[in-house]
């Protein structure tokens, strides 16, 4: 079990291999299919993002409503294979880490090589799970997209396990 | 009116957080066969743990088990010698679909039209209703909360007459080789046989509504879900996608009659949060 604390920095990575289990804490962003055409279209017309995705890593999710008393509902990852168009061009402008569920393309992978970047698989269905491991939630963008807006949460011991290594080893 | 829509909207938050225990038994067993020796084992028996973990938290937190809480995929069996008014049936379904999307939390998953917009409706409805008519006098309903990334993985083909038992473990083979780990394994495998394209789409369905304890009439088929659970669970693809030992946890079959020409095959894939509401209502409903 390893300890990851973000925002991710190559050293930090570069010794992670695949089938490791890490612990992941502090602060990320959420972003599934629309958010990423969202970034795409800010991209395409030279507007700035709405976060410094320099270093930073992208959970593939969309939460179920937080119920009283709760932050928000359940959250587990997405299936990343809908982000694999999206996720090269955001490597190259500086995004380190991905996590969601399932196999990735070549051209992630590639990506992930020349980028130094990793992807993390967590464990699909366990929105109950990870509610329990998200202290903070705000909405960063896209609002109006419902359970697709973009959020940056903080997390603490968020569990998944290394899918794809800086070096593009894959556990797929 | 009131009695049908409270039972079917209970039923349906209880199937978001809890899953009916043969299913859990399945989990369960799946992690008791996990035996760690290699990395992809160790892995998957964390998948295996957090799933019931997840289960555990579900239940007692009333969050659902997964963000995606589907859309509502409803089965409607009415008998023969019921006399309800079918519109009422339908009215008291969106009342007890919208009820349990706001009462349980439920993700607003469901968009207005699927290419240009997507305009998300707000409600989680409409739902996809089915009526079909059995012998009887009661009016059984069957929801499922159907996950999108698994149904993405579901597909279907026309295969030839003459492909035989052969032709139709390859089919389904290939479509779960194709999922790999993509619709969060270890997945059921709901398979529809003959009939017509529409028809084995709807057969691979109701074979994932049915009862675990509810075996295949044809042991023939009942052989053939053994020899195809066996094979998928060959393929290490593995829980969570990781490679472990357990990568299906059923495969049930429907079949029915079909044209001398083809052999229509569907299958439909759930994940292991195998949600599924289910009432049996004895009364009639009129406005």
């Amino acid at each position: 079990m390893i300890n990851l604390y973000l925002p991710l920095t190559y050293d930090k990575i570069n010794s992670l291999e695949i089938f490791q289990e890490v612990r992941l804490n502090g602060e990320l962003f959420v972003a599934r299919d629309q958010a990423h055409k969202r970034i795409f279209d800010l991209l395409d017309s030279n507007s700035e993002l709405p976060f410094d995705i320099k270093n930073q890593t992208i959970y593939y999710m969309g939460p179920s409503p937080a119920p009283k008393n709760y932050l928000i509902g359940s959250c587990g990852p997405t299936t990343s294979a809908r982000m694999d168009y999206f996720s090269p061009r955001l490597l190259d402008i500086g995004l380190k880490a991905m996590i969601g569920k399932g196999p990735r393309s070549k051209q992630v992978i590639d990506s992930i090589i020349k980028n130094k970047g990793i992807y993390f698989t967590a464990f699909g269905g366990c929105g109950a799970l990870y509610n329990s491991k998200i202290i903070e939630v705000s909405t960063i963008a896209f609002e109006e997209l419902g359970p697709e807006a973009l959020l940056k949460i903080k997390v603490k011991d968020f569990p998944c396990i290394v899918a794809i290594d800086s070096k593009g080893n894959s556990v797929y | 009116m009131e009695t049908f829509v409270n039972r079917l909207k209970k039923a349906l938050i209880k199937s978001s957080i809890e899953l009916d225990p043969s299913i859990i038994n399945l989990i369960k067993r799946a992690k008791q066969r996990e035996n760690g020796n290699t990395k992809q084992s160790q892995a998957s028996l964390v998948v295996l743990s957090s799933i019931l973990e997840n289960l555990e938290l579900s239940k007692t937190t009333k969050i659902p088990m997964c963000q995606d809480t589907g859309m509502f995929d409803v089965f409607v069996d009415i008998g023969r010698e019921n006399k309800s008014n079918l519109a009422t049936i339908e009215a008291a379904i969106l009342k007890a679909c919208s009820l349990a999307s706001e009462e349980g939390n439920f993700r607003k998953s469901v968009v207005e039209e699927p290419v240009f917009d997507r305009n998300n409706t707000k409600t989680n409805l409409p739902p996809i209703i089915t009526y079909n008519l059995v012998d009887g006098n009661d009016i059984t309903v069957n929801v499922l909360l159907k996950g999108f990334g698994s149904e993405n993985c579901s597909s279907l083909r026309m295969l030839n007459p003459t492909a035989s038992k052969q032709g139709v473990i390859d089919a389904v083979l290939e479509i779960v080789k194709l999922a790999g780990g993509k619709p969060c394994p270890p997945i059921c495998v709901g398979i529809g046989i003959g009939g017509t394209m529409e028809r084995a789409a709807y057969l691979s369905k109701r074979a994932l509504i049915r009862d675990l304890e509810d075996n295949n009439s044809d042991s023939r088929y009942r052989e053939l879900e053994k020899e195809i659970l066996d094979k998928i669970n060959q393929t290490r693809i593995g829980s969570g996608g990781l490679g472990g030992i357990t990568t299906a946890l059923l495969v049930q079959i429907e079949q029915e009659p079909t044209h001398i020409a083809g052999l229509p095959l569907a299958v439909s894939i759930n994940c292991w949060a195998d949600r599924k509401a289910t009432i049996i209502y004895k009364g009639h409903l009129y406005d």
